[in-house]
């Protein structure tokens, strides 16, 4: 849903801290993503290529971790992995608006020199 | 440019007919961003220390090819806000210490904000104060209608924007006397998608699904409804009318947003008015005592 907002945050926080370190360039930047915040992979390559010009990270990958989703089922007490956005027990088919796992949304690390 | 759709062409967004830059606000001028730095003392003598937050490992590795080159790896993890995010906050800390309580209401166009929010306005009574921020691309008639109440409203004409972002709130705001409202609501524009992805720096979010829209409108679109504190099934009038299968209704919201707190309300016959203005109320008050929204 946010992807430009979001790469363009994460080379925001990038740069700063490439720059902080004394670095002058920028290879990788690894996100962790949680499954629940509906971001589409696609759609955040397509940022990055389009937003990572002109700054220290002109060459650099985005590497990916996706987190899969974990919700708890109230009714059948137990945790389950939803499919999609709508986190339905597969079980009882109630909704759970319990998640869990899934809504990272992270800058883990970078790679720089 | 929405960062979502990609719509909006270059040209000011105006607030009560000016260009938003040249409206001044408390909330966007002389505001820096923190730098994380600080300086206190202890027993007289003062020092300053910086927070960086980078902790550095240097671990050259070898690429097994004919050059080898040093890679460093930077620890960051820092959760990932975007710019609207920020203003947000900044925005919801404001009306905080104003202690103003902020709706934002959402909808395709046509389901009833602007009726709802009239009819709203005059339920509380002349005892709770609200103010409107309105947002439309283009004319004020829907300030011109809920002037009609006596409130203060301002009117942002977004021009190609679909949606209201939290900077735009932070202008509006400018000229309105924060601290002599106790409610402020902020009537998105009329859109299903982009407004769902804007914080706004409100307390609750409500979103709007009138009876004519067909039941199926939560499923089709679910950030609207999935991020909603608050869902208001209105113009309850012409169900009957529309065939409206209040049960496949009901079952879709909850699909989407099990949490949200459910309204049936007709603004035209006052229908289920007297549950959705208590509940505001009870929210106002709840808010009270919270820190941040969930």
């Amino acid at each position: 849903m946010h992807e430009v907002g979001i790469v363009q945050s994460a080379l925001d926080i990038a740069e700063s801290q490439a720059r902080a370190a004394g670095a002058t360039k920028i290879h990788e930047i690894r996100l962790r993503i949680g499954q629940m915040t509906g971001i589409v992979p696609e759609a955040l390559e397509h940022a990055m290529t389009v937003l990572r010009g002109g700054t220290l990270a002109e060459n650099a990958e985005l590497t990916v971790e996706y987190v899969p989703a974990v919700c708890w089922c109230v009714s059948c007490e137990k945790e389950f992995a939803p499919k999609g956005l709508f986190g339905e027990c597969p079980d009882c088919r109630v909704p759970s608006a319990d998640i869990r796992r899934g809504m990272e949304l992270e800058i883990v690390s970078l790679e720089v020199d | 440019m929405c960062l979502e759709c990609g719509c909006g062409l270059p040209g000011p967004t105006r607030i009560d007919g000016k260009p938003a830059d040249e409206v001044s606000s408390p909330l966007v001028e002389g505001v820096e961003a923190p730098n994380h730095s600080h300086t206190h003392s202890h027993d007289g003598y003062t020092h300053s220390h910086d927070h960086l937050h980078d902790h550095e490992h240097d671990h050259p590795h070898d690429h097994g090819h004919d050059h080898s080159h040093t890679h460093r790896q930077i620890d960051v993890h820092q959760a990932i806000f975007t710019a609207n995010d920020r203003l947000a906050e900044r925005n919801r800390g404001f009306f905080r210490g104003m202690e103003v309580f902020v709706v934002n209401v959402v909808s395709s166009p046509g389901s009833g904000k602007t009726m709802l929010l009239t009819k709203t306005i005059e339920a509380l009574g002349e005892d709770m104060h609200v103010g409107v921020i309105v947002g439309d691309l283009e004319t004020d008639n829907d300030a011109r209608r809920l002037r009609t109440t006596g409130a203060p409203v301002v009117q942002i004409s977004t021009g190609t924007l679909c949606h209201l972002d939290a900077e735009m709130v932070a202008r509006a705001v400018g000229g309105m006397d924060l601290k002599a409202l106790d409610i402020l609501v902020i009537e998105n524009v009329g859109n299903l998608v982009c407004p769902s992805g804007f914080d706004l720096g409100e307390d609750l979010r409500v979103a709007l699904l009138s009876v004519t829209e067909g039941e199926d409108k939560p499923l089709k679109y679910p950030p609207l409804f999935r991020f909603a504190d608050a869902v208001v099934v209105s113009k309850m009038d012409l169900a009957v009318a529309c065939e409206f299968d209040r049960d496949a209704a009901l079952d879709n919201i909850r699909r989407v947003n099990p949490r949200a707190d459910v309204f049936e309300v007709s603004a035209k016959t006052g229908e289920g008015m007297d549950a959705w203005r208590d509940y505001l109320n009870r929210m106002r008050t709840r808010r009270g005592s919270l820190t941040s929204r969930p």
